[in-house]
């Protein structure tokens, strides 16, 4: 019910580039000198939180757009218009959410196995791994809070606040291994031109092709989860309208009551 | 408006003083969790010593949830935010004036705490101006922080369990620089004592900033 002609190539050349992706991971890429075959991990690990923070920033824009268009002031045609426009970017901030949570999940997944392989342990309480726990349950609670029962309107605002406050908590995790001594690597990459490298040759290609993939996957699944939200609302609507129309066909309880 | 902050501050403080909730139920709490804590690490005098800085953050973020909860309660109750809102208040103002009322009394609870850890850990302070400026931006970021995640769940069903949830995870920064200026202050860490306590002033701006641009958003749905 949520697919269209779009989001079926855009979904077909998700899972031909996640085909081509593993190919490149798996036998392309060399291993490390160090840690051997540990280090194909990377290229799941790293795109998965790349693609977490990215929905997260969106989850913080989103919301930015929600409390903008809920301010009030706005009536007649043009509140419809705004309210129309923020249960959107509602949706928008939901949908990205959720992805966020699950590719920070899938992060703190492999981190862990590749901590068991490197380090010997699956945890280690170091300021990256707990900072990106405290990311992870952050927004946690703000699934939590969407799922609350209130008005439409009030719990937009109120997710979206928690959204902005939530945010604060990326660069944190971001330069957590550069403010403290941590056993967590530097970044695999730094953001700009003539940024530093940790990898080059078919591991740096590798990585970017990884994250595109990624990406692209993190887009199809959005879509669809934007849509189900769009549909969990119109059933909400439809149900109410059903209940109104049996309790308007109901007879009236105003007729005068005849004394016997 | 810094007038009717006043007003909510003293309104609040003066439901406290005849109610006494934070000197008779949150204080105590936070001195038992100490307690707790000494049951947990064996009563180990060198580690109780050396987690003693940690150990007063975490009390006093328990201590800001309850207070917290607490300061929001007794506004859900017959629809007091309503009646403040429909008396003019500004929303600003009505959470300003709780933030307020709820940093004096957690710097109340951070006080007690401090003297618990004093008799029962046998804590030195080598440095008091780091000590008590870690203290007082602490705590005010946790009351700011408090007060936003209170107002956000304040009528909600599941707001006992949601809050501790959301605030917990968000105080985080505050706990980890907290922590390590008061490990430095205490004497046990010969970390950068004062860098850290930057980082508390730059997470307290934050939360001012973001409590400035939220309250209208939160109070009016309240």
């Amino acid at each position: 019910m949520t697919g269209s002609v779009a989001t079926r190539v855009l979904g077909a050349i998700g899972l031909a580039a996640a085909a081509v992706m593993a190919i490149l991971a798996l036998w392309v890429s060399p291993a490390d000198a160090v840690q051997g075959d540990a280090v194909r991990l990377m290229y799941v690990h790293v795109p998965s939180i790349w693609v977490a923070y990215g929905s997260f920033v969106l989850t913080a824009f989103a919301s930015a757009r929600v409390l903008w268009r809920t301010r009030s002031g706005a009536g007649g045609t043009e509140g419809v218009i705004a309210d129309r426009q923020a249960r959107h970017w509602d949706r928008v901030a939901g949908a990205a959410a959720e992805l966020g949570v699950m590719f920070t999940g899938l992060t703190l997944v492999t981190g862990s196995l590749w901590g068991k392989v490197t380090w010997g342990t699956y945890w280690q309480w170091d300021a990256r791994l707990t900072t990106t726990v405290l990311l992870f349950v952050t927004h946690l609670g703000y699934l939590a809070l969407r799922r609350l029962p209130a008005e439409s309107r009030a719990r937009a605002r109120r997710s979206a606040v928690m959204a902005l406050i939530a945010v604060v908590n990326l660069p944190i995790v971001h330069y957590s291994v550069d403010w403290w001594r941590t056993l967590h690597q530097e970044a695999s990459l730094e953001i700009g031109i003539g940024g530093d490298r940790n990898y080059s040759g078919e591991m740096y290609w590798t990585l970017l092709y990884s994250w595109a993939t990624f990406t692209l996957i993190a887009l199809w699944i959005g879509i669809h989860r934007y849509r189900v939200l769009r549909l969990e609302e119109l059933a909400e609507e439809a149900a109410l309208e059903e209940l109104l129309s049996v309790r308007r066909s109901e007879p009236s309880h105003d007729e005068p009551v005849t004394e016997r | 408006m810094w007038r009717e902050v006043w007003l909510i501050c003293r309104k609040d403080l003066t439901v406290e003083r005849r109610a006494r909730v934070t000197l008779i139920q949150i204080v105590p709490t936070v001195l038992l969790i100490l307690v707790v804590f000494a049951f947990a690490f064996d009563a180990n005098p060198s580690l109780l010593g050396a987690g003693a800085g940690g150990l007063f953050w975490v009390a006093v973020l328990f201590g800001a949830v309850l207070g917290a909860k607490r300061s929001f309660d007794i506004e859900a109750e017959g629809g007091n935010l309503d009646a403040l809102r429909l008396g003019g208040l500004s929303p600003a103002a009505i959470l300003w004036g709780k933030a307020m009322a709820l940093a004096v009394q957690m710097a109340a609870v951070a006080v007690f705490t401090a003297a618990g850890l004093v008799v029962l850990f046998s804590v030195t302070v080598t440095d008091w101006p780091l000590l008590l400026t870690a203290a007082v931006c602490g705590t005010a970021a946790f009351a700011i922080c408090g007060c936003l995640y209170g107002a956000m769940t304040v009528g909600l069903r599941s707001a006992d369990t949601l809050l501790p949830l959301l605030l917990i995870p968000v105080a985080a920064p505050v706990l980890l620089a907290g922590t390590r200026a008061f490990d430095v202050a205490l004497g046990t860490s010969a970390d950068q004592g004062w860098s850290w306590t930057a980082l508390l002033a730059v997470v307290l701006i934050t939360y001012v900033a973001v409590g400035w641009a939220a309250a209208g958003p939160l109070l009016e749905d309240a």
